[in-house]
């Protein structure tokens, strides 16, 4: 190999409260289809950020086909031959191909010309796209044809693709490969973003794995198992499990059985035949890779999305068909990921946002008339028992730290006293010591009999919490399996896709 | 440079200081405006705020005031329980003019029968005739995602064209002598919307219009559906997290700011108007969506800003006919006011920071 197309030294990119990237170097080579490999929030997005010229790094150096690659804006990435492919596309729905494609580029050549442009890069490539079609009315993975078409029309050397597969239907992301795999095999570099191993393993000629912001190992994927590389994706530094009472003789507390649904928005994650059982006093870790129905069965499960009534069943009443408040009414309480604008309202002061959720079991309103010196006093309960950094319950939630705001989301539930408690990423983006905190306060909830069910991308936490562990991958669960004595090997193959341990000698 | 970063927390002091310097901007430019037109810029603002409130015809302008304010209030109140669950009813205009059809029709039918409660039934009978005209786009969003700022605003013109055939055909004063026009309401006692003190200008829908204003000031601050309607409006996930089923929060604030404006309609054609004629609506139902935002969407608010936007109103008038302004200079005049106001309302939110030069 000669001189590497890019070379990334010791980039570093620090925000306020985190390092997004520290001292990552690696090489991409002319050709090479090189896999970006990491949890979410290792810091892959901010690095191809760097690249593709939206952030600039706080020290280290780039170079492009030798020369040092400065780039002050995606223009000037653009223009040096860099082009990105984002997960989330941008698109006008009313427009068709052409006059998209159009307005994503510097000199656009006249509309019949680019049409005929279109078509042969499209036929070159086999990506069946239409150039005068409206965009409204293409598939995923059309408006992803779209985009990728706009990009090899400026004849990038390096591609870089965020997720693309995360939309695709299993017969568009083969279409989508033989693509990439063209060109690649003309010259083309491509840095490919993913977190799906199998994807990977089966695509990318090497792999370089950030965790926590540093990078772990580059290696050449095919050569290693899924498990492999899911253990240097999420680490090993687990600690043994602290818990381990037998809590599977007590009673019920929550029933899910063959539950399906179907997406509520584009992107989202169907859920599909999710089937668990969740004792009193037990806590469920549910671990899984961002994106894969988190947010869906917390919706499922808060009441937010209705289900046929048996299909969730609370202390053996069916409760699929009732709403959020008819839930909390029956002990079924939730505190989603998203803390503002989900979980709280950013612009409501805390004694609104503790009346949010509290006002259905704590009787803040008699016949619809709230009781604002009630709501107030169980904000300044949250805020004592909770230890929230906060002048006062005036103070509107977004002017609280996330660790601050979560304790209080967090706290707004747990003071119900729940029979059920569902909490996804509950110490997401939180501090050391409020994440001690809230994980002593889910801990204790269960101790007194409430059943937890904890969404969590964050293995060491579901590890230190979880009585047992399932796993969620492109919306099914896993059977849950006692949380104590699962080896890393085995919690990356739940995580990866393989369903059921007979798929481990990969 | 400068650089707009959000507050940490909006600014109390500019959500009342943005409609007060938004007032004085549009003085500002507005009498620029005025000067370029040829006319004396002082001598025009002092018509349009001072003289209907204190000059020597008051006696004349103030009873206008309250007759011009309330259609504005009344609807407006009702546009802003909707735009603060970010629901957005631009058509309160066709609300307004159905609600006047469905009333003066009622009145019409049962001419000249003398009834008590006659009047009452008009009400009732406008106020449900304009929720249901705001139920359609209502209906349209829940069932097949259509938006209904863009459905609510045509049903204007489809409320409109139904005006005019009214107004021509099926309700035209069979004792008119062919002119356009239904007959006079003010002349049939039993629907006649009075004065209910002589010489004042107060009917009964200036009493509603209070009433709305009180009704929505406890609602929004003391019950639970103000507070879902403003968690809707800034949040809508946590809305629904929280338990407030969207499509019914849709089809309450269509149907109460359609309700509202309906009966804004009925008081306007019962009493001021009179008669269901072409042009009976003269474009409150839009106005009062300036109105809504120079009040910040706090009943309060909207009770001074339409008594403000009726003045100009009534101001515009003194400048047209005693100065020669063109009625399209009081429009922009207007419409600048909500525009300086939108503007500014950025401060309660954001603020200026002057940015340091920094190589990036």
């Amino acid at each position: 190999m000669g001189t590497p197309l890019l070379t990334l030294s010791g980039l570093t990119k620090a925000y306020p409260g985190v390092v997004a990237n520290d001292d990552v170097s690696f090489d991409i080579q002319q050709g090479e289809v090189h896999a970006l490999l990491g949890e979410n929030g290792a810091g892959k997005s901010t690095l191809v950020k760097m690249i593709y010229g939206l952030v600039s790094p706080d020290s280290g150096k780039m170079t492009l086909n030798g020369a040092p690659f400065v780039p002050a804006s995606p223009n000037a990435a653009r223009a040096a031959g860099v082009a990105m492919v984002f997960q989330h596309f941008s698109l006008f729905d009313a427009l068709s191909v052409a006059e998209n494609v159009a307005l994503g580029m510097d000199n656009p050549p006249p509309q019949g010309e680019l049409a005929t442009k279109i078509r042969t890069v499209s036929d070159a490539y086999g990506l069946p796209l239409d150039p005068h079609r409206t965009v409204g009315d293409l598939s995923a993975g059309e408006r992803q044809r779209v985009e990728i078409i706009r990009c090899l029309l400026q004849d990038p050397k390096l591609l870089i693709m965020d997720e693309p597969t995360s939309v695709l239907t299993p017969q568009e992301v083969e279409i989508l490969f033989k693509t990439l795999r063209k060109l690649s095999a003309e010259g083309t570099a491509i840095l490919y973003i993913s977190h799906k191993l199998e994807e990977i393993r089966s695509l990318c000629d090497n792999a370089t794995i950030l965790r926590l912001g540093k990078k772990v190992a580059t290696c050449i994927p095919a050569q290693k198992t899924a498990a492999e590389l899911a253990e240097m994706m999420v680490g090993t530094s687990l600690k043994p499990p602290k818990r381990a009472a037998d809590v599977s003789s007590s009673e019920v507390a929550l029933h899910v059985s063959g539950l399906n649904l179907p997406p509520a928005q584009a992107f989202g994650t169907s859920l599909r035949d999710i089937t668990l059982t969740l004792h009193k006093g037990e806590v469920l870790g549910i671990g899984g890779v961002a994106g894969n129905g988190q947010d869906e069965l917390l919706a499922a499960l808060s009441g937010e999305r209705l289900c046929a009534a048996e299909q969730v069943r609370l202390n053996g009443k069916p409760v699929g068909n009732l709403g959020p408040t008819a839930r909390r009414r029956l002990g079924l309480l939730a505190a989603p990921e998203e803390r503002l604008g989900h979980a709280a309202v950013p612009d409501m002061s805390l004694t609104e946002n503790a009346l949010l959720t509290g006002v259905t079991r704590q009787a803040f309103a008699k016949g619809g008339w709230i009781n604002w010196a009630a709501a107030k006093g169980y904000a300044e309960r949250i805020i004592h028992q909770f230890d929230v950094r906060t002048p006062g319950p005036h103070v509107a939630a977004r002017a609280l730290s996330g660790g601050n705001l979560q304790k209080f989301v967090i706290g707004r539930e747990v003071l119900q006293a729940p029979h059920v408690l569902v909490v996804n990423q509950p110490t997401w983006g939180v501090d050391a010591s409020a994440a001690a905190a809230i994980r002593q306060a889910l801990l204790d909830l269960a101790a007194e009999g409430a059943a937890i069910v904890c969404i969590s991308q964050d293995l060491d936490e579901l590890m230190e919490i979880s009585d047992r562990f399932a796993a969620l991958n492109e919306g099914r669960l896993t059977q849950a399996r006692p949380a104590a004595g699962l080896t890393i090997e085995e919690i990356g193959l739940m995580m990866g896709g393989a369903h059921g341990m007979e798929a481990a000698h990969v | 440079m400068f650089k707009i970063e959000k507050r940490p927390i909006p600014s109390g002091k500019w959500n009342w200081g943005a409609p007060v310097v938004a007032v004085l901007l549009t003085m500002v430019f507005g009498g620029a405006l005025f000067a370029v037109l040829g006319v004396n810029p002082f001598l025009a603002l002092e018509k349009i705020f001072y003289e209907p409130l204190f000059g020597e015809y008051a006696f004349y302008y103030r009873p206008q005031l309250m007759v011009k304010a309330a259609p504005l209030i009344l609807i407006a109140i009702g546009l802003s329980l909707g735009f603060r669950a970010g629901i957005w009813n631009i058509g309160a205009e066709g609300q307004y003019i159905i609600g006047a059809l469905c009333g003066a029709g009622l009145a019409l039918a049962l001419y000249p029968m003398e009834l008590f409660i006659l009047l009452p039934l008009m009400v009732i009978a406008g106020a449900i005739g304009g929720a249901l005209w705001g139920l359609i786009p209502a209906v349209l969003k829940v069932r097949f995602g259509t938006n209904e700022i863009l459905v609510s605003l045509m049903l204007v013109y489809v409320a409109e064209q139904l005006l005019a055939s009214m107004a021509l055909g099926l309700m035209k004063n069979p004792e008119g002598m062919g002119f356009p026009g239904s007959r006079n309401l003010q002349q049939y006692p039993s629907a006649h919307n009075a004065e209910i003190i002589s010489g004042t200008g107060m009917h009964w829908g200036v009493v509603a219009a209070l009433i709305a204003v009180i009704f929505a000031y406890i609602v929004l601050s003391r019950h639970m559906f103000g507070f879902s309607l403003r968690m809707s409006g800034m949040a809508p996930r946590a809305a629904r997290f929280a338990g407030v089923n969207p499509t019914r929060m849709v089809l309450i604030c269509m149907g109460i700011s359609g309700g509202l404006a309906g009966m804004a309609g009925l008081f306007e054609i019962a009493g001021p108007a009179g008669q269901v004629s072409i042009d009976f609506n003269v474009g409150y139902g839009f106005t009062a969506i300036i109105v809504a935002f120079l009040g910040r969407l706090n009943p309060i608010g909207i009770l001074l800003a339409g008594v403000l936007m009726a003045l100009t109103y009534i101001g515009g008038e003194i400048t047209q006919s005693q100065m020669g302004l063109p009625l399209a200079a009081i429009q922009v005049f207007q419409g600048m006011l909500l525009f300086f106001l939108l503007a500014m309302d950025l401060l309660t939110n954001y603020r200026f920071r002057p940015t340091a030069k920094e190589a990036a």
